[in-house]
């Protein structure tokens, strides 16, 4: 083969240039997925609970009657105990039920401890999990600042009392939590919690698109995220 | 030619040692059969040509399994200009090997592969068995 030592420079030059320019392309262009709760929607419905049900049955969430070996993807907290420090005494907030989940953060530290990456950020914002890979070290959850994250302490299938087949369960031994349903949108459907909500008090959407439903709620109503002042820059917003 | 009892004694343990192999063959049932797995009926051809899925469809399934999870992208086209979505499960499992028990398992088990996937993928037997 006749390549000259400056022709394969070349070659190899425009290769990584076109791959970093294509990475670009996508981060600048692609969607940014974020969820916003109306905590005052959702406490319109106090003992509903549709969206722990259908996120749970999804995706083969076992119901472990044990709470040290319990698992939750997404799960419903007072707001006191959420929003600790937004809250005192005679605040109406004290009594607001607030969903929570992973708060997909733009700086998850959960990725950043992780010694196998199988935690980590998509391009579209999305904080995944490779199961393949995990190796149980639990470094993820003492991270995540959220306790987002939970253990399969045990073979979670015989608690899985309605299985859907379309997913997988997840084996002793992993960390497992809420994937913003990443399986879901990759084909157009909204995340199942937000399907599931009579209230219409999650609202899933693009911050990367000025036009979206999302940015307009964000734009025009007071928002909080949690734990702000750790950097994480979550994408999980609350209306109070 | 007073040993003459024990030396055929000993040729006839030493017969026997030097044939232990094929008698442990015979109780055991070990047979040169092949594990002689069932095609899925009504099917012609695999997501690649038989060949490729014979030697190597651990490797397409762990490229599978990357573009899923790592890359997001769900829709795999064939050699032959097919699409499926990439799914042990749903693709695999529903569409043609059904009968897991009688394809993978009995080349698996023939060869003493033992394979994590089921751990977590369903086959129909989770569904209906272990899983309450």
């Amino acid at each position: 083969m006749n390549l000259t030592r400056q022709a394969f420079l070349r070659l190899t030059g425009i290769a990584f240039l076109t791959g970093a320019a294509r990475k670009l392309v996508a981060a600048v262009t692609g969607p940014r997925w974020a969820m916003a709760v109306d905590a005052a929607k959702c406490a319109t419905q106090p003992n509903c609970t549709r969206c722990i049900a259908a996120c749970h049955q999804a995706h083969n969430v076992p119901a472990i009657p044990d709470p040290r070996h319990e698992i939750h993807w997404i799960a419903k907290e007072p707001f006191a105990r959420t929003f600790a420090a937004e809250e005192d005494q005679y605040s109406p907030v004290r009594a607001l039920p607030a969903m929570v989940l992973c708060n997909h953060c733009e700086n998850p530290p959960c990725v950043r401890v992780c010694p196998v990456q199988a935690t980590f950020k998509r391009e579209d914002g999305i904080v995944a999990m490779d199961w393949h890979r995990c190796i149980g070290c639990r470094y993820c959850m003492a991270a995540c600042p959220y306790g987002a994250r939970s253990f399969n302490w045990e073979d979670p299938r015989p608690y899985i009392h309605n299985p859907n087949p379309e997913f997988p369960t997840r084996t002793k031994g992993v960390v497992e939590k809420c994937t913003f349903c990443a399986e879901r949108i990759g084909t157009g459907r909204p995340p199942a919690c937000v399907e599931a909500c009579p209230q219409k008090a999650l609202v899933f959407g693009n911050l990367a698109d000025p036009q979206s439903p999302l940015r307009a709620l964000l734009a025009s109503r007071r928002h909080v995220r949690r734990k702000p002042e750790l950097g994480t820059q979550p994408n999980v917003f609350y209306f109070l | 030619m007073r040993d003459r009892g024990i030396i055929w004694m000993g040729l006839a343990l030493f017969l026997v040692f030097l044939t232990l192999p094929a008698w442990h063959n015979l109780s055991a049932r070990v047979s040169a059969k092949g594990p002689q797995p069932v095609p899925p009926a009504g099917q012609k051809q695999c997501v690649a040509p038989v060949e490729y899925m014979r030697t190597s469809h651990m490797r397409l399934l762990l490229d599978w399994r990357d573009s899923v999870v790592r890359r997001g992208a769900q829709d795999y086209t064939s050699p032959d200009g097919r699409h499926f979505a990439m799914s042990l499960t749903n693709t695999c499992l529903r569409e043609c090997h059904s009968a897991k028990a009688d394809f993978c398992d009995r080349c698996h088990n023939y060869e003493a592969v033992a394979v994590p996937c089921w751990d977590c993928h369903m086959d129909s037997k989770t569904l209906l068995g272990s899983v309450k």
